[in-house]
């Protein structure tokens, strides 16, 4: 059975928050998740992503705070944007965008963000293994 | 009594490689004028197949690290390619990464993009003006008679940079170099010459600074509302173009052109390679377009909205990596296996 890798990179704020109370909750989701606490996701580079998938990830997850909650006013609203135009860019090279997921946790939010993971952690075993894990990039295609 | 003094004088060896090269950056070297003579006064070329009859055996003849500095411009395409620059390696003290497609990849690197089978199939069947019902594609061997056959390289799938193939000494980005980099090669020259300090490996020529820094435009504030064409526009020629909605590289490419087509009001394309401390151009580029489109009403932009913003940018990896696609972190086209 393959078990995916997902790499995952939370607001300090909110989603990561919201994943300490699915914790106190003991709501339970996939352990395939690596968490990464950020201060604001948008201190997320692209190049993060990217760099995550060049090591081997299967996904990456990013959960920031909702729109006008942000702790510092308006870093979600740029990240947003980034994913957008980074998930055009990897489906450009060859990879599935959907491999990229960007939600907004709440730090009340415990149970959605269990939901949530298990949901990605499902849609990537349907996805597969990353290809470029498979193949080596030097013989992509 | 002059002349016989400069003919006696110890002289250095230069040649210059190539591998997949539209040559512009043998033009570029010609177009130094009147220090061409200086570099000539310094150096005997050894190896240049694009101005002078050199063929393969005389590069082969030339002993280990006989050559003082060697010029390698191209990406790596064929088998042909990667057999010139190991022995250029081989043979050279110092070995120069010169213009783009062979620093980071360049244009001819976009074919990462694709494979070679894709391409056999545009040029040689699927072109409108090509009639091909048989199918026939080159083949790399001709069986002439029993005991003889001729051969043409292989062509990879994939292009690739020389830094993967062989050590580089140093590197001279541009498409082609600018000016006053090659001219910087003079000093260079005089240095391996008389066995003075020569710069760190590895160094890159050109600015420690990114291309916004040497630019002349005005800017006044770090957003925009749309992207534009550079060609229908109606340009301001004292404003930042990237303020205008002209997708510009300046902010991630690396200084040392002197902003060369902003001068002539054309956007920067990136042909300096990714700028000192950025390690992916493309990436970067989507970072800072991302930061700065559509930051003006942020909060009250639906999905579908930023969708239409982002629209506007056609092709990103041609766009933010069409000289460093080879270098990049994400460096080939790959293929979801369902």
């Amino acid at each position: 059975m393959f078990e995916p890798k997902i790499i995952g990179f939370c607001c300090n704020w909110c989603a990561y928050a919201g994943a300490d109370l699915a914790g106190i909750n003991r709501n339970q989701y996939p352990p395939n998740l690596r968490m990464i606490r950020v201060m604001c996701s948008g201190a997320i580079e692209p190049l993060y992503v990217v760099k995550a998938f060049k090591e081997g990830a299967d996904g990456v997850f990013i959960g920031g705070c909702h729109p006008g909650d942000c702790h510092y006013q308006n870093g979600n609203y740029k990240t947003q944007r980034r994913i957008v135009l980074l998930k055009r860019a990897i489906s450009e090279i060859g990879l599935d965008p959907r491999r990229i997921r960007l939600e907004w946790v709440s730090a009340a939010e415990g149970q959605r963000f269990a939901r949530i993971i298990t949901e990605f952690t499902e849609e990537i075993k349907k996805l597969g293994p990353n290809p470029l894990k498979l193949s080596g990039v030097e013989n992509g295609i | 009594m002059e002349s016989k003094k400069i003919t006696e004088k110890k002289k250095l060896k230069l040649a210059i490689g190539l591998g997949s090269t539209c040559s512009g950056c043998d033009i570029a070297i010609l177009d130094l004028g009147g220090k061409l003579l200086d570099l000539i006064d310094l150096a005997d070329i050894v190896y240049w197949p694009t101005a002078f009859d050199f063929k393969h055996s005389d590069l082969k003849e030339l002993e280990d690290k006989e050559i003082d500095i060697t010029l390698y411009h191209g990406t790596i395409r064929t088998t042909e390619h990667e057999e010139i620059a190991r022995i250029l390696r081989k043979k050279s003290k110092v070995l120069i990464a010169f213009g783009s497609c062979s620093c980071f990849g360049g244009i001819p690197g976009l074919c990462n993009l694709t494979d070679k089978q894709q391409i056999f199939n545009t040029v040689y069947c699927e072109n409108l003006s090509v009639s091909n019902k048989e199918n026939i594609f080159p083949e790399e061997k001709l069986l002439i008679n029993k005991n003889k056959s001729i051969t043409l390289p292989h062509l990879f799938d994939t292009g690739k940079t020389l830094k993967q193939l062989v050590e580089v000494d140093y590197f001279i980005p541009g498409c082609p170099p600018p000016m006053q980099l090659i001219e910087g090669l003079i000093p260079l020259m005089r240095d391996v010459l008389e066995d003075a300090r020569l710069p760190e490996k590895g160094t890159v020529f050109g600015s420690k600074k990114t291309l916004c820094d040497e630019c002349l435009l005005k800017r006044e504030d770090k957003m925009i509302s749309e992207i534009v064409n550079p060609v229908t526009a109606i340009v301001d020629p004292e404003r930042c173009l990237l303020e205008q909605g002209i997708l510009c590289m300046g902010p991630v490419t690396r200084g040392g052109c002197e902003a060369r087509c902003i001068n002539v009001l054309m956007p920067c394309r990136g042909c300096m390679g990714p700028g000192p401390e950025t390690e992916d151009q493309g990436v970067k580029m989507i970072s800072a377009i991302a930061s700065i489109l559509g930051v003006k009403d942020e909060e009250n932009l639906t999905d579908q909205q930023i969708e239409d913003l982002l629209s506007g940018i056609k092709d990103i990896i041609g766009t933010f990596y069409r000289f460093t696609l080879p270098d990049a972190l994400l460096n080939r086209k790959v293929k979801e296996r369902r």
